[in-house]
Parts: C-alpha cells; structure tokens; sequence
C-alpha cells in the first residue's frame, strides 16, 4: 500500500489566528454566558419547573451524539479496514473527542450547581443512567486517545485495529446510553421507548459525518492542499445512506407510537397541534435535516463540493432541531397524571408549557459547539493530522 | 445506593408483614412503649425505622374547591414563597399545588391536592446520579440539600411534576430546620422535620383539619391501628397512575 504524508497545518498565517481568534470569542461569550447564568441562577433562562431541561441540553446532547459519530469514518478505516478512509481517520479521532468535550462542557455547565462537579465525580448511583454515562464519557476519552496515539506514532502502529475496534464497541455503547437518558424515563409520554437507543446511534452516523465533512473540506480549501472528487463522493453516499436511515427510523418511531391509543394526544401534539414545535418537527427535522439534503446529495446537485456542503449544513441544523423537539417536546406535552381530565392548577398543570430560551442560554449552547471548534484547529495545527494531499491519484493508489 | 435501599424490606408485602410482627411483639411485650416511640419522634442519633411506612390518604370527595388552606400551610411551614407573591410564577418552586379536574363528557369535578406521592419505588431515586435523592428507611422521599448537583433527571423522571428547581437565590423565607438552596431540587418532605420531632403529622393535614374539612389523614400504614390505616380499609382508594407500579405513599379516595 502507498504510505501517505501527514503534516500539521501552517499556523502562524494571519488567517489562522483571524479564526482562531473568531472561534474565541464564542468560547469567550459561552463563558460569560455560564458566569451570568452561575450568580443569578436559572432564573434568567428560558427554563421553568416545567421545562427543565432547555438548549443548552439541545445542544449538548447534539454535540455527543455527533462526537460518536464523528469517529465513524476512523471505524470504517480500522475496523471494517477500507484503505482509502485510512488517511482521514486521525482527523475523525480528534473530532470525535473534540465534539465530546464541547457538549460535555455544555451540560457540566448547565447544571443548578456547577461547582460541585466533584460531587457528580465522587458520589455514584449505579441505577441511574446519568452516572453510567460519566463512565462512558470518559472511557471513549481512554480509548480514542489511545487510538489516536496508534495512528499517530509509528512505534504502537500494529495496535490500531484493535485499539480502533475497541473505540468503535465503546462509541455504540455510548450512544446508547445518551439514548437511554430519555428511553428510561417512564413519566414522559414521548420517552420510554427502547426506539431511542437505535435511533440516537443512527442519527450519530449521520451528524457525525456532515461536521467532518465540512471540518474536513474548510481545512483543505483553506491550507490549499488538494482534496479530490473521489473522497467527497465516497463521503458523501455515506452521508446519504445515514440521513435516509434516520428518516426511516424517525417514521417508524411515530408510526408505533400512533399504534396505541394511550399515545394519540402526545402524537398529535408533535404532528399537528404543536406549534412551534410542530413547525420544527416538519420543516426543521423532515424537510430541512432529511428531505432536502436526501435530494442535493442523490442527483446531479451532489456533484457539485459547493451543495454537499450545504446538504452537510442543512443535516446539521436538521439534526438540532430533531433534539429540540426531542427534548423541549417531550417536556412541553403535559404530563397525563388523569387520563382523559382536563386539569388545572398554579403549577400549569395540563396546559402546553411554552419555552423561549434566553440570550445566555443561546450563548452557553454555542460555546459548547466552538469549543469543539476551537480544540481541533488547535489539534491540526500541533499534530499530524492531515495528509498532505487527498488528491483522487494519492487515494486511488491506496485501493491497490 | 441501591444497598440502602436494600437494608430495609423492599418488596411491600415483607414490609406489612416486619410491621405486623413488630406491632404485635410491641403490644404483646411490651404495650404502650411501641406507640410512645413512634409518638416521641426520633432522637438524631437513630435511623428512621423501617417498621414505619408514612403515607397520606387524600380523600377527593372533601377537598373543598378553590381552598388552599394546605398549601398555605406547606408554604409557611416550610419557607417557600407563595406563587401568588413570586415574581417569577413560572420558575417558582410549589411543593403541593391544588388540582382541579374535569371530566369533559359528564362535567363532574374533582378538587385534589398534588404532592409527592413518596413512592416506594421512586423513579427519581433511580435516576439521580449522585443518589441526592433518597428514600428513607420509614418511606420518606427526600433530596440531599448538600449532595443535589442540580441536573434536574428527577424532575424528568417524576411522573408527577412533583419537584421544583430553587430557580434563583432564596430570600429570608427560610426556616432553620428545613434547608434549601438554589440550584438544588426540592419537593414535598412529609414535613420530615415535624415527623422527626414527634408531631405524627404534617402542616398540610393539620391546616385542613383545622378548616373543618378533613379532607386528608396523616399516619403509619404499617401500622394496622393507626387513623389512616383503618380509614384506608374502609375506603376505596386509587394510585394515581397505577399503571407505573410505583406503590405510592399518597393515596386517593372519589378519583
Ligand atoms: S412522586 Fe415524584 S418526587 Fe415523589 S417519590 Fe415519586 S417520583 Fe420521587
Ligand atoms: S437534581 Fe439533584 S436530586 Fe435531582 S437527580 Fe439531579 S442530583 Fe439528584
């Protein structure tokens, strides 16, 4: 097999700190964000005793469920070992690892008290789905970094499949528990489903993937190195394949759901009365995160780098607004502690609660994101993780 | 935490049974001592008993409309602010709330109060990363003021909105012996610090009892002479959402 070369990317340029510095300055306001919402209190959030879990989980959930999926393309190459996804796979390491601890940051600093996060890392409840996922966290951190380590030292290379493997199994584990947050929660009329685990790891693939694109086309247009036709059109199949799955399981997911009687009213509410929510499960999640990109990517627009980056983009936004009204949904649908009562009290019992969330709330969720941002420009510029070229001769000489 | 759960019976029909026998042991050996225990309350160097199961019977067919005596009450008791007189409602913590329900077809109305149901298998106890939630020994569900990190799980999980974020910093409200705090979680406590000293009862019951409507009865039920207890095999009562099994501690008769 042809070897390929890795370089890190030439980082002292104007235009490297002008966005390392454009990065910054969201981490800076996600900071700030935290430090406001920390001195006052949830109370100037969007979040209420109704809604208690607003964007920034939106966000946060996005961003882990995406870390996992980032490191799919490193799976291809190690595990399902196709030569031609080996030169990209560095790259989906970091991002994976980058994407982790941004929306773990997120969720961290979300928490009613922040500062005792040595009581979350020091008191645990094993029956609780949240303290399994601490483990999960940081063993994909272990692993990953181990994996990264192999790929990226030739001393170690002969462990890269199996330490690739053995990231692979943890990240759908992973994945599965973040799903299984919500699966478990039985009050909720939209959870409960053992649907949510499934489907958290194909929406994964599919998140996971549109980011690296991106990462990985921004970062070779502006170095100017070469990236040929023949990785973005791999690339970007696979990213049809993922997104079709996921229209597929979030139709079956409602369509069962419509099979029992008891479900109807929550059904209803996302599908027809909802609202804004509504809105977002068909425009947002349907149209803009499935159908649209389904369409560039499967004809003659998908040829074109320009629209594979916008069907990436609309993946992206789609896959926001399916966790939005994952998690916002679920919680605005009132509880039905009497089915078939209408019920009334001061605490808004049986009333569709409405969230907005606030300026900090946006800021905090954001920062997670270019935190992630912000760790894998860092990375490509102290490591070797980018092959100098990905032109189609480079790679079509890797598949002899 | 599933090992403290696991020093005391779990499954209810041990417990009926552990309770019957301690009755009967402490009528047949020794009358009177078991009852002035329970009675006295609990000296802080003993654990809650697990003989002891609190619970609430709420009996819908008295709760008067548009009253709140309990909830007043509980508020005063316990030093959270009257929704009416936050500045922020939808933020407020409310650890009982006045339900009014209406059966669309028939019309027929019921008035209830909700509260924490102190489940004997509380959801919030399971999901709760650093087990802050507990449950204790006597059936009381409660959250460590000083291990809750705030994440909010239980309140996801509670199949009756029962619990409240402290969405900003507490005023002068407070009360020496119920601990509170923002960024924490709190719901309904039984009035643990009353049980504790004694009272055999919470705020709640006594305000209802005192405005003539006797809608609720506070007591033991493991205990088989205990007010409640007989009231309960009297009455028809219903859990409300049965179907989730959690074998709740609050329990509802003309629902
Ligand atoms: S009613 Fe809610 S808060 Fe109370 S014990 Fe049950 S699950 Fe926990
Ligand atoms: S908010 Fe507090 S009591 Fe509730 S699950 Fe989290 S740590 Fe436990």
């Amino acid at each position: 097999m042809a070897s390929i070369t890795f370089r890190e990317v030439e980082g002292s340029s104007l235009k490297y700190w002008m966005l390392f510095g454009g990065i910054g300055l969201f981490v800076l306001f996600g900071f700030l964000s935290y430090l406001y919402m920390h001195h006052h209190g949830h109370v100037v959030t969007g979040m209420d005793n109704q809604v208690v879990w607003g964007l920034p989980h939106v966000f946060a959930v996005f961003l882990i469920v995406a870390a996992s999926g980032a490191l799919n393309v490193a799976s291809i190459a190690s595990v399902f070992n196709k030569p031609m996804y080996k030169p990209l796979a560095p790259l989906s390491a970091i991002l994976a690892l980058a994407l982790l601890a941004g929306g773990l940051l997120v969720l961290v600093l979300d928490l009613g008290r922040s500062d005792r996060l040595i009581v979350a890392m020091t008191h645990f409840n094993f029956t609780s789905m949240f303290t399994w996922n601490v483990f999960l966290y940081s063993g994909f951190f272990v692993l990953v970094g181990i994996y990264l380590w192999t790929m990226l030292d030739s001393s170690v290379k002969a462990y890269t499949k199996v330490a690739g493997t053995a990231a692979f199994l943890w990240r759908l584990i992973l994945t599965t528990g973040t799903g299984s947050l919500f699966g478990f929660l039985i009050a909720r009329a939209l959870y409960g489903s053992a649907m949510l685990a499934p489907m958290f790891i194909i929406m994964s693939f599919a998140y996971g993937l549109a980011i690296y694109l991106l990462v990985l086309a921004a970062s070779y247009a502006w170095t100017g190195r070469p990236l040929g036709d023949v990785v973005m059109n791999r690339l970007r199949y696979l990213l049809a394949v993922f997104v079709a799955a996921v229209l597929y399981f979030v139709v079956v997911y409602h369509l069962t759901n419509l099979y029992f009687a008891k479900m109807h009213g929550a059904e209803a509410f996302i599908l027809r009365d909802g609202g804004d929510i509504t809105t977002l499960f068909w425009v947002g999640q349907i149209v803009v995160g499935c159908v649209l990109p389904l369409v560039i990517l499967l004809t003659g627009l998908g040829k074109q780098r320009s629209w594979v980056l916008v069907a990436c983009v609309l993946v992206i936004l789609g896959g926001i607004a399916q966790e939005y009204v994952t998690i916002i949904g679920a919680q605005a649908y009132p509880l039905e502690m009497f089915p078939g009562m209408t019920m009334k009290s001061t605490f808004y019992d049986g009333v569709v609660h409405d969230y907005s969330p606030s300026t900090p709330e946006w800021f905090l969720g954001l920062g997670g994101v270019a935190i992630a941002l912000l760790i894998t420009t860092f990375a490509v510029k102290v490591l070797r993780l980018l092959p100098v070229s990905l032109d189609d001769a480079t790679v079509a000489k890797l598949e002899h | 935490m599933k090992s403290m759960t696991d020093n005391s019976p779990a499954s209810p029909e041990r417990r009926r049974f552990l309770g019957a026998a301690t009755v009967a042991a402490g009528v047949t050996l020794a009358p009177g001592v078991m009852l002035v225990e329970v009675a006295h309350g609990r000296p802080e160097d003993q654990a809650a008993s697990g003989a002891v199961r609190w619970g609430m019977l709420v009996d819908a067919t008295k709760c008067a409309s548009g009253c709140d005596e309990c909830v007043s009450a509980c508020s005063t008791e316990n030093g959270w602010t009257p929704v009416a007189e936050s500045k922020h409602p939808k933020q407020a913590p409310q650890w009982i709330r006045k339900l009014e329900l209406q059966d669309p077809l028939t019309q027929q109305e019921t008035n209830l109060p909700m509260l924490c149901q102190h489940c004997a298998e509380p959801p919030c106890v399971d999901v709760c990363p650093t087990g802050a939630s507990f449950k204790r020994a006597d059936g009381i569900v409660l959250v460590n003021r000083h291990t809750c990190i705030g994440c909010r799980y239980c309140m996801m999980a509670c199949p009756y909105k029962a619990r409240s974020l402290v969405h900003e910093p507490l005023n002068d409200t407070q009360k020496p012996d119920v601990p509170r705090g923002v960024g924490c979680v709190e719901a309904c406590t039984f009035c643990v610090q009353k049980v504790d000293r004694g009272d055999g009862t919470t705020a709640c019951v006594e305000a209802c009892t005192k405005a003539g409507h006797n809608a609720l009865v506070f007591g033991d039920m493991n205990d088989p002479e205990s007010e409640i207890s007989k009231r309960l095999r009297e009455l028809p009562t219903k859990q409300v959402r049965a179907d989730l099994n959690l074998n709740v501690g609050v329990r509802y008769h003309g629902i």
